[in-house]
């Protein structure tokens, strides 16, 4: 049996000072995905701090320099985000991501800040038995020429083709969310979006936490704009299956003008991916299906695909008119 | 022991709905499982895995491992003991575990980690490191790849097959359907893993082997297991009181059911547990092979069939031969004048295949049933009334008539049932907003099949009591539920009167639970029994007295061709922006003789059709061939049906009973859920979408573009 010290904290400094100290530290939510990893060796930390007892577990209401923000602290269960009343109200895509991700067992137990941080499902990755640069940098990336139906397209290095798992991260990111962490030097809060980052020769980093900083709670400011929101998600089974790809959209209409547009896909990259080339495009323009699918193919200029990742392409051009065009007939 | 033909039984118990008998136990977590069988101090196995596809394991390092606390002893093929491998007959090459220093795939086991608990055994497992000798190695079933002949296809039939000259039958045709269909390589994934609880005794007599195991047959992993071991088959005892369903994959022992025993052997007295893990269950404990199915059908224009052609490719394992006999329905589908069929392996340095749900019959009517749908449509003919037009008279393979071929009414009733008057006949004609709506139809066969060897012991208990007993296993099938039926029939008593016993070598032999022969099989040799003891003992037998027989064979089966027959009825809606498939509706129609007790079996024809459809759609073993072994080897990443996908899902079945087969008047059910409902699923999305993909799963990126 492997030993494993395991602390469990009622306070987040505490939490965070006993993680930042030892570099062979973890912090344990909901477990739905690092207890996976410990059986299978992908990872072997020291100590586990578990972060469930911290006082993390409120959805608040309270007011923002640009509105009125929601604030869903860290520890508040996934299930119980996408049954809240203003979730479901003033940010749909959210609790509609929510609801497409994992099964109803897995949403009862896993957490707001666990979600964003859930590793990638990258076969090789889970497969200590072949090679990978994610979890053991200078190894190899052994997805590129292997299975690659649940490849990156966009954004993705010659060290690591993955990408990132999680609906809720996509749906954050076409809403503009903050995130609030907590570190040894202090809290910061930063852009959901600069919270997940590119492989480059670095894919052993899925985001630009230091070690040792919490997530303490998820902000969402409301808008006009979200609550015009919503979340697709295309996969091989009805439940239960990652993304093939999944478009995060918000959309607001002046006539036929799209006076804003917020466009975020999930499955395409080792990040959610804001479609900013998109959204610009769209931005101004009459609203049509063709001007969905002519914007994202400017996004997908940029797109790499192998044999088995090429439909990644049509269908995340075809999910985004669909999910657009839904918001588009709600707002007429 | 007497062998007895035993005479009709009236149905009294027999066709009414009862319960599971073990429902309540299973439902509360009474029902223990194999490796959750009590034991006192148990030691755990954990089972170490080749990392290369094929070479030669140079050297073993356990020196961590056995340093590790709790960690007892490590096994490799330097010090297991040794298994009597000199006779052909017996040595199963799966079997042959940690005998040597070869690796013929990547998985196999290559040592074992014993340990007093199974954390220790887990982490001893992970500490031992092993150092290879590689050699090239082939791991992808490739168009290319060079492939045999085999002497037999599975079980024992033949390879090939022909019939006329299907080649001037083609020239003859009007209109000709050349294509090629494909099905994935599929893994049976039971709820229940692998498992075993194994203790090795030395007693007086010598040794003796105990065994709780996850297994679809006693009888077989006892008589499979003993010779390997030196052993007569009396020493080696194994009980099955639970298991988790199997699908095929518990059919025959495997190799880590031998790893378990041989690990066994060296700490007498102890009981030694094994948990398969899902993972190692995508090397070590079978899985379908991927076919290729190359079909030609030639048809007059009015689409009566003139040739059939069907030759297929499918891959076998370098370390054991396991042939899918895939083209074997297509001998008998259909009325052709000209019929060739031919099965080609490749061998490959994998895991070994073995049985999964109807082999054969689901990738073999999958293929021929898609290929039915093409010749409708290039005949312009309803894809039923095609099949009306082919109806044989006598079986096309053997040119006996049919015990009983109801295939037309199960198209025609279902066809009501479904509302397929209602059917456009054109593709890509129906929208229902997002979704384009289609609808398929497919044939559905399994051979019926009573196997020799069973034999029940029917006793006396006195008080109109009797205790039935059958070393056969319930894998979650209701047999234990319908044995007691067919026993109190038998015996013309209440089924309450009945303690059946099954599941355990101390009782009468059984055939495995396999080929949907069981309740046939087992039930024949309980009416023998009880027929026999009521002669012999009389209606009021005294306490005590017994009677054990086995049932000759009904001799319809010689003179009569015996088949299960269905057909399947799909709606498909395909998503016109993001091609996902669901399936809303899906209707099987079946003529399976008496249907013996109508709560199990419609649980046995919805979970066929739910494989059916979850094979359809979902389910694929990724092999990556640059490794050799299967990446998708979770139930995450390996994706069978979700609650979600399964809908509106309906079993019905014809009333009759088949006098010829068995006493009880019933075929087979376990697998014809599955056949034919890959066809009827893909067809629909054809019909939907205008779109034919030809090969399974179909998967959403097919639609999209």
């Amino acid at each position: 049996m492997r030993e494993l010290a395991y602390l469990r904290p009622d306070d987040v400094g505490a939490a965070v000072a006993a993680v930042t100290d030892n570099p062979r530290a973890q912090y344990l939510g909901g477990g739905t995905n690092l207890v996976d990893h410990l059986k299978l060796g992908v990872t072997s930390p020291e100590l586990l701090v578990d972060v469930r007892r911290l006082p993390l577990d409120e959805v608040e209401e309270v007011a923002g320099e640009d509105g009125p923000v929601l604030r869903v602290g860290a520890n508040v269960r996934n299930s119980d985000v996408a049954a809240h009343p203003v979730v479901r109200s003033v940010f749909p895509a959210v609790a509609r991501a929510l609801l497409s991700g994992a099964s109803g067992q897995i949403r009862n137990q896993a957490t707001t800040a666990g979600n964003l941080l859930q590793r990638t499902r990258c076969v090789y990755f889970q497969d200590v038995t072949t090679p990978c640069n994610k979890r053991e940098p200078g190894t190899g990336c052994s997805a590129i020429g292997g299975y690659a139906r649940y490849n990156a397209i966009l954004g993705a290095s010659e060290a690591c083709v993955t990408t990132h798992p999680s609906d809720l991260a996509v749906a954050l990111a076409a809403l503009d969310a903050t995130v609030v962490v907590r570190g040894a030097e202090g809290e910061r809060r930063l852009p959901v979006r600069e919270l997940h980052r590119l492989p480059g020769d670095r894919p052993e980093e899925d985001t630009t936490l230091a070690h040792g900083e919490l997530i303490t709670a998820v902000e969402l400011t409301a808008g006009r704009l979200t609550r015009r929101s919503t979340y697709y998600k295309a996969r091989d089974r009805a439940s239960y299956a990652f993304a093939l790809v999944s478009v995060a959209g918000a959309l607001q209409l002046d006539g036929d003008t799209v006076t804003d547009v917020r466009l975020a896909w999930g499955g395409v990259a080792h990040r959610p991916w804001r479609a900013t080339v998109a959204e610009d495009a769209l931005r101004g323009s009459t609203f049509s299906e063709e001007a969905v699918l002519a914007a994202c193919d400017r996004e997908l200029a940029a797109a790499v695909t192998s044999e088995d990742s090429a439909f990644k392409v049509p269908m995340v051009r075809n999910v985004s008119a669909l999910v657009l065009g839904r918001l588009a007939k709600e707002d007429r | 022991m007497t062998e007895l033909l035993p005479d009709p039984v009236p149905a009294r118990a027999m066709g009414s709905a009862r319960l599971r008998a073990d429902g309540p136990a299973k439902v509360t977590g009474l029902a223990t499982y194999a490796v959750e069988h009590p034991a006192d101090d148990p030691l755990h196995l954990w089972l170490v895995q080749s990392t290369v596809a094929r070479g030669r394991l140079v050297d073993l390092d356990t020196a961590a491992a056995l340093a590790h606390p709790g960690v007892v002893s490590v096994l490799d093929h330097t010090n297991a003991p040794r298994l009597v491998t000199d006779d052909p007959d017996t040595t199963d090459p799966e079997l042959v575990v940690l005998q040597d220093d070869r690796v013929a795939f990547r998985g196999q086991i290559v040592a074992a980690v014993l340990a007093e608990t199974s954390e220790a055994a887990r982490e001893g497992a992970a500490l031992v490191t092993a150092r290879y000798e590689t050699e090239p190695h082939r791991a992808e079933l490739r168009d290319d790849s060079p492939a045999y002949a085999p002497e037999s296809v599975n079980p024992d039939q033949p390879t090939d097959s022909d019939d006329g000259d299907v080649e001037a039958g083609l020239a003859e045709a009007d209109v000709v359907v050349d294509q090629t269909y494909r099905t994935a390589y599929e893994h049976n994934n039971p709820l229940e893993p692998h498992a075993l609880s194994v203790t090795w005794l030395e007693d007086d007599d010598g040794p003796r082997v105990t065994l709780v195991d996850s297994t679809q047959g006693v009888h077989p992993v006892a008589a499979t297991l003993a010779p390997m071991l030196g052993l007569e088959k009396d020493r080696v005892r194994v009980r099955a009181p639970y298991v988790g369903g199997g699908f095929g994959s518990k059919g025959l022992p495997h190799a880590p059911e031998m790893a378990a025993v041989l690990a066994a052997r060296t700490v007498p007295g102890r009981a030694v547990k094994l948990a398969v893990t899902r993972q190692q269950m995508f090397a070590l404990t079978g899985y379908r092979t991927a076919t290729v199915s190359h079909f030609r059908l030639g048809a007059r224009a009015d689409g009566t069939l003139l040739a059939i052609d069907h030759q297929v490719r499918e891959q076998t394992s370098a370390l054991k031969e396991y042939a899918e006999q895939t083209a074997t329905p297509t001998r008998m589908l259909y009325a052709a004048p000209h019929r060739r069929t031919r099965h080609r392996l490749v061998e490959l340095d994998v895991a070994v295949p073995s049985w999964m749900r109807a082999p054969g019959e689901m990738p073999g009517v999958y293929a021929h049933e898609i290929a039915m749908d093409e010749l409708a449509i290039a005949c312009g003919l309803d894809p039923i009334e095609l099949r009306l037009r082919n109806e044989p008279d006598v079986d096309p393979e053997t040119g006996k008539p049919f015990s009983g071929r109801r295939l037309v009414e199960c198209l025609e009733r279902g066809a009501d049932l479904f509302g397929w008057a209602d059917r456009t006949p054109e593709p890509r004609a129906t929208a229902d907003g997002e979704w384009w709506v289609g609808t398929g139809v497919a044939s559905a066969t399994y051979p019926t099949m009573t196997q020799a060897g069973s034999q029940a012991r029917v006793s006396a208990l006195g008080g109109g009591r009797y205790s039935v007993a059958v070393g056969a296993v319930d894998i979650g099938t209701g047999a234990r539920t319908v044995l007691a039926q067919i026993a109190a029939d038998a015996l013309g008593c209440a089924v309450e009167a009945v303690d059946l016993e099954i599941a355990d070598t101390d009782l009468p032999m059984a055939t495995v639970a396999g080929g949907s022969s069981g309740t046939s099989s087992w039930g024949s040799a309980i009416v023998a029994a009880a027929q026999l003891f009521r002669r012999d003992h009389g209606e009021d037998p005294d306490s005590g007295v017994h009677t054990t027989a086995s049932a000759a064979q009904s001799p319809g089966m010689e003179q009569y061709a015996t088949h299960a027959f269905g057909a399947v009825f799909a709606q498909t809606r395909v998503h016109r922006y993001t091609g996902e498939v669901r399936v809303p509706r899906l209707l099987g129609v079946y003529s399976v003789g008496r249907v013996l007790n109508p709560v199990t079996a419609r649980s046995q024809l919805l979970g066929g059709l739910t494989m059916g459809l979850s094979a359809a759609l979902f389910e694929e073993s990724h092999r990556d061939p640059r490794f050799g072994h299967v990446v998708t080897q979770d139930l995450a990443t390996y994706h069978v049906a979700s609650h979600a996908d399964v809908r509106g899902i309906e079993a019905v079945w014809l009333d009759e009973e088949d006098p010829h087969v068995n006493p009880m008047g019933s075929r087979g059910i376990g697998e014809i859920g599955i056949v034919g409902t890959a066809a009827a699923v893909a067809n629909a999305t054809f019909h939907a979408t205008g779109v034919r993909v030809r090969q399974i799963p179909v998967t959403a990126d097919r639609f999209v573009g």
